[in-house]
């Protein structure tokens, strides 16, 4: 083997050597810069722009019946029958029901023979009166007749004062016999009122629908035993759906009647059903922070949708005027405060910013802090910091 | 002047860098284990940083809200917001399950956030693509490990969402990936429980004779509404305003709202010391293990390789190479062995650690602290070799 043979052998492994070393010192080199706390952030930005953005607000609420009528019962007792079933549809008088109070023929018969007694004490009572009429109009006749042979000198003055005495008495007695006979038809009046009520209570024993509705509940079976006011048959207005919901107070500004809705059913998920908002209840619910309001069908959703079920309700506020707006995705809180970080060359620097409105689709608006065309970092691989540096991501493209 | 040890490597250069090869893998499996064990870690901090909290307020005698569960009354915040020195204070809760998401789940911390946008506690501080919940039911925010992309439908229970962000890093202690979601559905995916429950615990209260009496006809169905309503979470985050000390007003809060509160150095020890404190244990023991083996492998492989050239040491010595240039020759080739050891260690261990379930952080300084120990194993072994060669006896040149 010669010298030169030699220097080529090693050069060739030399070279193979440093062809593996190279490639693999250069990838070290990689791996330590791009990776870690080194390696630049690789974010995606936003330009701040001045646009007008429309606000809506979300809520939660469940399908109402505007009006349920509950119809039941005024006296305690039990279901005789029950005419109607729910889903029926009934018209205003129709009867849905009957309560029997079980023992209110025999008051009503007690009630009759009442009826008839105080009549019979009537007639008594003039029959009396009569006879001391009688007795009244006789014994004035004799006492004028004494009085008379009292001055023909033809009778005792005992006799005339026995004669007056007697007249007085009858008198009295007349008098006696028209008060009871008074008395006696005031009791018969008495009777027969109380008879009347007694038949009223049995004509409010039926249960009449007080308008045309479908019945929502019935709550009783003929035979179970109700309490006074206890009710027996619920009925809705169906064309009184309205939806009562729920928006969280943090987010209900700009609320107010008037405004569009969109109510998706959770029945009917990515359809929603157009409505408007009725009015804002002037009572809050002072536990779960809600402001609650009412909302309209425009139309009806037909089949018509359960009372009860849940309801996304989104309402639509008036667009704002044209302000500077960013993603909200910008939007960090560092050191407490408010802000975003704007883009400054291969760097990032953080302007503190004082936010407005957002809406649904994630703009927030800017009212202070920025200019339009600044651009601000909306998203990042990892947290910035002042330090960060940063490598620029085509926004079409996932930093993923 | 020519070096003994780069003709030596040359001679049987594939040999030596598949060596150095194998060994790199060796380190980059202690890189990694190291990693994990900051990436455990760092998971824990994350929670902490993530969460946006000064305090956190929690049920009164717990380690909550993450290291035990902790229960308090949704309105607590407003007596929170009236304490001297607090910003900010907002509801939260925090479930660990399994998100439906079409056929399959995903092990996920579902977080109930107040509707109000970024830079509010609790909100995740950064995106990787779409935005913040802008309203407030049924949107979604997920971390990329859960799986989900932006528009994908999720469910929580009862309850369908839309994904409309996502975001990196956000964790919980065990690594499971976050999904933020508003707190009123946060709060019924954790009170509320399922309808067979709901139906057996209407069913239960209705034969309760004391509960369902039969002369109070509205009681029952008020009973049953207050059994199906909870205003509970999981705890109160407070952020300070500035100038404030937390543990002062950790104190305050302590004293008379009469409820448990973390500062964030003590929720740091909550979760690395007590959470985190046996898992960390053990793989900081397999890490331990691991350094030792491979500082073991490195020892043997430098002390075979100089051994298999004993033949030619001995060749050396006897045409009257000096010790020195000996020991030298050895000690280059451990240290070079050491260094693409470490080269390759670390490539590998940069490349495969975006594969691993959860999170591995290699920081710089380990990898600096990783290189001076290969360095100081690389010599030492190398001196084990050294020494043996030293004692190499020239006659075995001829003799073999």
């Amino acid at each position: 083997m010669n010298i030169k043979t030699f220097v080529k052998t090693i050069n060739k492994k030399v070279l193979g050597l440093l062809a593996v070393l190279i490639p693999l010192l250069l990838l070290f080199f990689y791996v330590a810069l791009r990776s870690g706390p080194l390696a630049p952030v690789p974010v995606t930005v936003a330009t701040v722009e001045r646009k007008a953005i429309s606000p809506s607000l979300s809520g939660i609420g469940t399908v109402e019946a505007r009006y349920t009528y509950r119809i039941g019962s005024v006296a305690a007792g039990r279901v005789k029958r029950i005419t109607v079933d729910v889903g029926d549809m009934v018209k205003a008088g129709d009867v849905v029901g009957e309560i029997d109070l079980v023992d209110l023929e025999e008051h009503l018969a007690a009630q009759r023979s009442a009826i008839k007694r105080s009549e019979a004490a009537v007639l008594s009572a003039e029959a009396q009166l009569r006879d001391a009429k009688a007795k009244q109009v006789f014994s004035a006749s004799q006492e004028k007749r004494y009085a008379l042979l009292l001055q023909a000198r033809s009778a005792s003055a005992e006799v005339v004062e026995a004669k007056h005495q007697e007249a007085e008495m009858a008198s009295a007695s007349a008098a006696a016999a028209h008060a009871g006979r008074n008395a006696a038809q005031q009791s018969l009046i008495a009777a027969q009122a109380e008879y009347r009520g007694m038949m009223k209570q049995r004509d409010n024993l039926r249960l009449i629908a007080p308008v045309d509705g479908l019945v929502a509940s019935r709550d009783a079976e003929a035979g179970t035993t109700v309490l006074a006011g206890q009710a027996i048959i619920e009925l809705i207005d169906p064309a009184s759906l309205w939806v009562a919901v729920r928006f969280d107070q943090l987010q209900s500004a700009g609320l107010r009647a008037g405004l569009a809705a969109h109510v998706t059913l959770r029945s009917q998920a990515g359809r929603a059903v157009a409505g408007s908002v009725l009015r804002i209840e002037p009572l809050a619910d002072r536990i779960t922070e809600e402001t609650l309001a009412k909302v309209l069908f425009t139309l009806l959703p037909a089949p018509l949708p359960p009372v009860g079920e849940l309801c996304e309700v989104t309402v639509q506020l008036p667009p704002l005027p044209a302000a500077l707006v960013v993603p909200n995705a910008s939007i960090h809180r560092v050191d407490g405060r408010l802000g975003v970080w704007v883009v400054d060359g291969s760097g990032v620097r953080f302007v503190p910013v004082r936010a407005g409105a957002t809406d649904r689709a994630g703009n927030i608006q800017i009212l202070d802090g920025l200019q339009a065309g600044e651009r601000v970092v909306m998203h990042s691989k990892s947290l910035l910091h002042a330090r960060s540096r940063i490598t620029l991501v085509n926004p079409n493209k996932s930093l993923l | 002047m020519i070096s003994l040890a780069g003709r030596d490597i040359l001679h049987g250069w594939g040999r030596f860098l598949l060596t150095g090869v194998g060994l790199g893998l060796l380190i980059g499996v202690t890189l990694s284990m190291a990693g994990i064990y900051r990436g455990m870690v760092d998971d824990a901090n994350a929670l902490i940083d993530n969460s946006g909290a000064d305090l956190w307020v929690v049920q009164q005698g717990t380690l909550g809200p993450y290291a035990e569960p902790s229960t308090l009354y949704d309105d607590s915040y407003r007596s929170i917001l009236g304490m001297a020195g607090v910003v900010r204070a907002a509801n939260v809760t925090y479930l660990t399950m399994q998100v439906r998401h079409g056929s399959s789940d995903v092990r996920a911390m579902v977080v109930g956030v107040v509707p109000g946008g970024a830079g509010e506690p609790g909100h995740p501080t950064f995106l990787v693509a779409g935005r913040h919940l802008s309203g407030s039911h049924y949107e979604a925010v997920a971390d990329v490990k859960a799986g989900f992309t932006l528009g994908d439908t999720i469910t929580i229970r009862r309850h369908r969402f839309t994904i409309v962000g996502l975001t990196r890093r956000m964790v919980s202690s065990g690594g499971d990936p976050m999904i933020f979601i508003p707190l009123k559905e946060a709060q019924e995916a954790q009170f509320l429980k399922d309808n067979d429950m709901l139906l057996q615990q209407r069913r239960r209260t209705a034969q309760n004779p004391s509960l369902n009496r039969p002369n109070v006809p509205g009681l029952l169905d008020a009973i049953i509404a207050s059994q199906t309503v909870n205003h509970n979470v999981n705890a109160v985050l407070v952020q300070l305003k500035p100038g404030y000390a937390p543990d002062a007003v950790a104190a305050e809060i302590q004293r008379w709202q009469r409820l448990q509160v973390y500062t964030r150095q003590e929720m740091r020890t909550i979760l690395v010391d007590k959470l985190i404190a046996t898992s960390a244990k053990q793989i900081g023991m397999f890490l331990v293990i691991l350094a030792i083996v491979s500082a073991a492998i490195i020892a043997f492989i430098i002390y075979t390789m100089t051994m298999a050239k004993i033949r030619e040491i001995a060749v050396l010595k006897l045409i009257g190479t000096r010790n020195r240039v000996i020991a030298s020759m050895i000690l280059q080739q451990a240290i070079g062995l050491g260094a693409i050891g470490f080269v390759v260690g670390k490539i590998v261990a940069t490349l495969w650690s975006p594969f691993f379930p959860r999170y591995v952080l290699l920081e710089p300084g380990d990898a600096i602290r990783g290189f001076i120990i290969v360095m100081v194993i690389s010599l030492l072994a190398s001196t084990l070799a050294i020494a043996a060669a030293l004692k190499i006896d020239p006659a075995e040149a001829i003799g073999g």
